[in-house]
């Protein structure tokens, strides 16, 4: 899991250029990993078992974590460390840290963070671990030591199925992950936190800089205002060909 | 110098990341046939690259694919990057409201191209087709076609009625559902929306969501946010109705109308079936 | 996105922000006929980004104030007519019984501002109107029927649209304010990104936005950004099948500082509980940076935590539920005032800059009314006095005394704030030159215009033995917080010898110069073309011929007035003076408090005390009543002024500040022989007042009441024209609709049998217990209470209709919950003590 900051306005870079500034900003649990806790959570509900639920990040992240665990993860292992980490690096500590948790049956990860996007984390993790890895699921179904995952493609759903225990990434969507009840959110706050400090190893693939990209703005026409506008409307409908 | 660049197939995205394999020297190109299996095609391609840059497409399998491959090779890999100058790339962040200069500390690259960051290569495609060796590894085992209610996708529609915060309720897309049906499109949402339970997941675009590429984009009460336009970028043509004259939203138009969109789409709608019926 | 029309080069005034104040103003100001006026605000409309697009919008009308709930139920009469307003009910629910006692008050303030559908109801009853109450953890409420929730927004938009459909008002969203002009102390111009406007007349209605636009023409708005907690649960199956948006009451769990008001399928959840979490106007995004609304802080769940327990235990119903989800938490902003109130008016530093800031929806149409009148008419109909950002003195301004006393008030949104209640933080800004001399005397020190000024003096103490059965012990904790029976015995000794007082929290200024006269003619109500040496109190009256303020005015020259007013409203007096000055600088005002302080002495043996330090003739003779003259006091030259407010023969002796000290040594020296006790603002400000009754600005004096019905139409009419002069002419002219009475409590003693002493602000009730209604639709209210250790009896205030205005009319008044026998002691000005004023003029 992976605390980022929710953005949604302007996007405004730090002096340095070396992360967004978020002294305005809120943060949340990356929005593929809330989905994946929610589905682990709904796997353990359904069937017992424990959700164990891991970031790498700064301190603040015990936030998300306990977000987290009023989602209903049983307890939380903080990788703690306030600098950014290549996904090599990232990988690897998450490795370190899962197998002191054996045995499990399945590692959920995001197919990608919302800010960095390296879309290969979970693959990484799935061959230090040496096992099964399918992404981007928008669909899931573990029954009988296996899981059936379910990947969206433009013609439709691509299945694949493994055995367990697995990797796998999931997607927004997958499912709509709840809302924590009020007695959740004060239980996540009792629940364990296992915070552990971690160096972050020379990056493979080195962060310079962040540039904003000069957005490109339109110069909109105006097809007027208000019902009245409906007639010219159509008319641009019928140019495209669309109507 | 050479690259060796995985095709998904003859697609634009493809053929952008061979645009990014020759910006980097001579280039071998390389397909499958069969069953999609990420590990196994890996292995292939890392026996087939030798010392070679790997490069792919910024698609969700061109990522995934490149992915298994730098895990096999324990390299550093840059997802989508828009360009490379020796070992440092500039990939995109936050679905591309973002961008990272970074410096690759490895000999050999292995890239993906950004969608639409590279124009798409007019070179004679002649791309080798590879066998993987499909021994024991994840596959495809099944496919399940969209479930879409006999309606026309959102991924594929020519015209998309999408709405936000300003549709107010779940109950206001009627009027939304009703336009789209007339222009034989979908009907998509931001993800206040989707947030809000107002549409399912399905019909979110944007970043985490559906990107679309139709003819014409209606965007109705929709602000404009970085998370949004990231899936709507690809339209040909945007149409913004807002109530909120300087809404960011008209910055990303094509044409705008001002105004209360629960007046202006039923006019609309009436207008165009007053339009048929002549 | 090109604009389709540009901004004007000129425009009678400019309003900026289109929150729920500038939309409400401009609307007002159209209304009354103004043209040429343009609204801004930097962002986009509807819903700019202030704090107006994450109100809560519910209004609790009743308020202790009786401004800020006159304010409110304008404003929710503007509500109702614009068909925005949703009634929903209100219970604000106690879980203690000093809350109860709270909520007894509100009861009483509710009769004494004309508020009649509210009732104390059991749990059981709370229950009943709110069924996911659990009402075992409460012992009550206080129900009120006209509680509801209304659209702002929309009323902000029906608002400008009138005055746009009416060719008075341009309206530019996404433009941001540059720069404001001011030329000789006045606003000549307003730049913003979209151009240049010259006006004179610029109204900034920023919210939290407002001290930053102020500073641009160089003015000071005393208010700062903070955090209220809110947060958005649902869907509740218990609302399931609520049709609308409201239908349960609004409750206010007040003992935990906190909401809960049902929306449609969800429940908000509001906190003024948590640390006060302050933020720079500087500090908040532009609407670009900002994720949600710039006014929407990202919310910190941590300041959450113990307000989530409370509310569990309010309403375990909705929120045990593990399917009820929290969808949505922030911290939005809001304005918090030193003081807690609005900041209305125009800017004492810059001429044709207004503010109207720190409004809440509550109270913003009736606002936006009371400033569009005031900008019109030069009055409002609302009396604004305490809202007046005119009130502050420079200190008050400080940043960090805005935000000492935000943060100390924060806590006390949904307090039990007591009437006598002392602010904690940032105190000892002003000391008088006797500061050191009261503290060894073990004064009690309260705060007036933000100096230390003696209560009453824990030296004293003896004095409470000498007095014995004479003096009221106060039973209740209630009446004896803030409060202590030495102030009657230092009463008593100030009668039977002699006392001095620390006045110098008064606010002096001087009126010079050729136009001096014509100056405080214009702004007096009585005749100030007086003999030099003259001391005149004057009421100052409003266009309208009620009360501006009340003070005395010393004439010291030809061209030379000097005016002492009291320090609570004397930065606004200073203002109202400056106001009525002429243009070419004939008469200049220079505000001299912080330059001369005041050392009051009266008693019977003040003149004893006096002559025995001068050789000056302080004789009766030699210094009549209502003069005053420069003595020599061993090598001190002391302005004397020969009033009383005490109703004692005595002096104000006025020094340059730096020689205070040494009057004091050589007073208290000199007065120590005659049995001369300090005594302090208890006596000076209410026992030694209310025996004389002498009337308060802001208690009896307000811009409800006018000179006749205030009792204090005494003499003939002036002849030179002053402001109020035909209104005042015409109300001598017609009968009074109520007259201030005095009236004196017959038996405090309670149900319990404790007995109970009002303090002011309780309704007066016939004797069958119905409130008093006078033909102006005015309740009959307390407007001072307190003991009247002379006379032996508890003394209150009150304006009653003419027929209920009869000496020896019995009636009640309702205190906590209960009613006392009250009976009218006089009809006019007469005092209850020494009737023949023959102390005064001993």
């Amino acid at each position: 899991m992976k605390r980022v900051p929710i953005t949604g306005g302007k996007m405004v870079l730090t002096p340095d250029e070396q992360a967004i500034e978020t002294k305005h900003l809120g943060f949340t649990i990356s929005p593929h990993e809330e989905c994946g806790v929610e589905e682990a959570v709904r796997i353990v509900e359904s069937q017992g078992g424990e959700v164990v639920v891991l970031t790498l990040g700064p301190p603040e992240a015990e936030e998300q974590l306990r977000e987290c665990m009023a989602l209903g993860a049983d307890r939380a292992i903080h990788l703690v460390s306030g600098e950014e980490w290549d996904a090599q690096a990232t990988a690897s500590a998450l490795v370190d840290a899962i197998r002191g948790e054996e045995p499990f049956d399945l590692i959920v990860l995001g197919n990608e963070s919302a800010d960095a996007g390296n879309y290969q984390v979970g693959i990484r993790v799935a061959y230090a671990l040496g096992l099964p890895v399918v992404t981007g699921l928008k669909g899931l179904t573990v029954a009988d030591g296996r899981a059936r995952c379910e990947q969206e493609v433009a013609t439709g759903r691509d299945v694949y199925d493994v055995a367990l225990p697995a990797v796998i990434t999931v997607k927004e969507g997958l499912n709509l992950p709840r809302y924590p009840s009020v007695p959740a959110k004060l239980r996540a706050n009792r629940k364990p936190v296992d915070a552990r400090p971690v160096e972050r190893p020379a990056p493979k693939l080195e962060k310079l800089r962040l540039v904003v990209p000069e957005g490109s703005r339109k110069q909109a026409e105006i097809l007027g205002e208000g019902a009245a506008a409906a007639p010219r409307v159509v008319e641009v409908m019928q140019q495209l060909g669309v109507a | 110098m050479s690259a060796l660049v995985f095709l998904e197939g003859a697609d634009e995205l493809s053929l952008q990341a061979l645009t990014l394999g020759e910006s980097l020297g001579d280039v071998r190109a390389v397909r499958f046939d069969g069953p999609y299996a990420p590990a196994a095609w890996a292995k292939a391609i890392v026996d087939a690259a030798g010392d070679a840059d790997i490069i792919g497409p910024g698609s969700d399998r061109g990522n995934e694919v490149l992915a298994h491959v730098a895990a096999q090779l324990d390299l550093p890999f840059a997802a989508n990057v828009t360009e490379v100058r020796g070992n440092d790339v500039t990939r995109i962040r936050w679905g591309g409201t973002l961008q990272e200069e970074a410096r690759i500390h490895s000999e050999r690259k292995l890239l993906t191209a950004a969608p639409f960051a590279f124009a798409p290569s007019s070179s004679p495609l002649q791309a080798e087709v590879l066998s993987p060796s499909l021994d024991g590894s994840v596959t495809v085992v099944d496919q399940v076609a969209p479930d879409s209610g006999g309606k026309v996708s959102l991924a594929d529609a020519k015209v998309v009625v999408s709405g936000g915060r300003g549709v107010g309720s779940s109950e206001g897309f009627a009027i939304l559902e009703e336009l789209a049906e007339l222009l034989d499109g979908a009907v998509g949402c931001s993800r206040v929306v989707t947030s809000a339970g107002w549409r399912p997941h399905a019909d979110q675009v944007g970043q985490t969501g559906t990107k679309v590429s139709p003819d014409l984009y209606i965007a109705c009460g929709i602000s404009g946010a970085t998370q949004h336009i990231a899936g709507c970028k690809g339209a040909k043509k945007l149409l913004a109705i807002n109530a909120d004259r300087e809404a960011t939203i008209f910055a990303h138009a094509d044409y705008a109308v001002v105004g209360d969109l629960h007046e202006i789409l039923p006019a609309i709608t009436a207008e165009l079936r007053k339009a048929r019926a002549v | 996105m090109t604009e389709t029309s540009s901004l004007p080069t000129t425009a009678r005034a400019v309003v900026i922000g289109a929150g729920i104040v500038g939309n409400s103003l401009v609307g007002q100001l159209a209304q009354l006929g103004w043209t040429d006026l343009v609204l801004l605000d930097k962002g986009p409309l509807p819903n700019p980004g202030g704090s107006t697009g994450h109100a809560s919008n519910f209004i609790f009308p009743v308020d202790h104030s009786k401004e800020m709930t006159q304010l409110t139920l304008d404003s929710v009469r503007q509500y109702r007519e614009a068909g925005v307003f949703t009634e929903s009910g209100g219970i604000e629910v106690a879980r203690t019984p000093e809350r109860m006692q709270e909520l007894q008050r509100r009861m009483s303030s509710a009769k004494a501002w004309g508020i009649d559908d509210v009732s104390i109801v059991t749990p059981a009853e709370v229950k009943e109107l709110v069924p996911f109450v659990d009402e075992s953890v409460i012992v009550g409420g206080f129900y009120t029927k006209s509680v509801g929730i209304v659209d702002s927004l929309r009323f902000g938009t029906i608002m400008r649209e009138r005055a746009q459909e009416q060719g008075a008002l341009s309206v530019f969203a996404n433009t941001e304010v540059l720069g404001i002009d001011v030329e000789h102390g006045r606003v000549s111009g307003i730049r913003t990104s979209r151009g240049d406007i010259a006006t004179e007349l610029v109204v900034v209605c920023c919210g939290v936005w407002s001290p930053k636009i102020a500073r641009m023409a160089g003015a000071t708005i005393p208010l700062t950004p903070a955090v209220h907690q809110m947060i958005d649960v649902g869907p509740v199956p218990h609302f399931k099948d609520t049709k609308g948006t409201i239908e349960f009451p609004i409750v206010r769990d007040m003992d935990t500082n906190m909401y809960e008001r049902q929306d449609g399928s969800g429940l908000e959840i509001g906190s003024y509980a948590h640390r006060p979490i302050l933020h720079e106007p500087e500090e908040i995004p532009s609407n670009e940076e900002a994720a949600l609304s710039p006014t929407e802080f990202p919310f910190t769940e941590r300041d959450f935590q113990q307000q989530m327990e409370d509310a569990l235990e309010l309403i375990p119903d909705v929120l045990n539920d593990e399917s009820v989800g929290i969808k949505y938490a922030i911290n939005g902003l809001l304005s918090l005032t030193p003081d807690g109130l609005p900041l209305l008016g125009e800017t004492p530093e810059v001429k044709g800059l207004w503010s109207a800031a720190a409004v809440w929806v509550k109270e913003g149409p009736g606002v936006g009314r009371a400033l569009a009148e005031w900008m019109t008419n030069g009055e409002s109909e609302i009396d604004l006095q305490s809202s007046d950002i005119a009130r502050f003195y420079e200190c008050q301004r400080s940043k960090e005394h805005v935000k000492a006393r935000a943060a100390e008030g924060f806590n006390k949104t949904y307090g039990i704030v007591h009437p006598a209640e002392q602010w904690d933080s940032n105190r000892r800004v002003r000391l008088s030159p006797f500061f050191s001399r009261e503290q060894e005397l073990g004064a009690v020190f309260f705060e007036a215009a933000a100096w230390e000024r003696p209560q009453w003096y824990e030296s004293n103490a003896p004095l409470l033995e000498e007095y014995g059965d004479r003096i009221n012990r106060r039973e209740a904790e209630w009446e004896s917080r803030w409060w202590s029976p030495i102030i009657n015995a230092e009463h008593l000794a100030m009668r039977d010898r002699a006392a001095i007082f620390d006045l110098t929290a008064f606010c002096i200024f001087d009126v010079v110069g050729p136009a001096a006269l014509e100056t405080v003619q214009q702004v007096s109500m009585r005749q100030m073309d007086v003999a030099n040496g003259k001391v005149v109190y004057t009421p100052v009256l409003s266009p309208s011929g009620t009360f501006k303020s009340d003070l005395t005015v010393m004439r010291l020259g030809e061209q030379q007035f000097r005016v002492v007013t009291g320090g609570a409203h004397g930065m606004a007096d200073l203002k109202w003076y400056a106001d009525h000055a002429p243009a070419d600088g004939s008469a200049q005002i220079t505000d001299l408090t912080s330059a001369w302080t005041t050392l009051g002495l009266w008693g019977p043996r003040a003149r004893d005390i006096l002559a025995s330090l001068t050789p000056d003739d302080v004789s009766h003779e030699g210094f009549p009543f209502g003069t005053c003259r420069t003595v020599e006091i061993d090598s001190l030259r002391v302005l004397a002024s020969r009033i009383s407010y005490v109703g004692e023969l005595g002096w104000e002796l006025y020094v340059p500040m730096e020689q205070g000290a040494k009057l004091w040594d050589l007073v208290w020296e000199a007065g120590e022989p005659h049995g001369v006790v300090p005594a302090g603002i208890g006596v000076y400000g209410t026992t030694g007042r209310l025996e004389k009754c002498y009337r308060a600005f802001g208690f009896e004096l307000d811009a409800d009441y006018n000179v006749v019905e205030a009792g204090m139409a005494w003499g003939k009419v002036k002849t030179p024209d002053f402001v109020g002069k035909a209104a005042h002419v015409e109300h001598r002219e017609s009968e009074p609709a109520a007259v201030l009475c005095t009236l004196t409590v017959d038996d405090h003693t309670s149900a319990d049998g404790t007995k109970r002493f009002m303090l002011g602000r309780e309704p007066v009730l016939s004797k069958e217990g119905k409130p008093l209604v006078d033909a102006h639709g005015r309740r009959s209210y307390v407007t001072s209470a307190g003991a009247g250790p002379s006379i032996g009896k508890h003394i209150l205030l009150s304006y009653l209709p003419p027929e209920h205005a009869v000496v020896g009319e019995e009636l009640r008044v309702e205190f906590l919950g209960e009613h006392y026998p009250v009976t009218v002691a006089c009809n006019d000005s007469t005092p209850v003590f020494d009737p023949e004023n023959a102390r005064v003029k001993a």
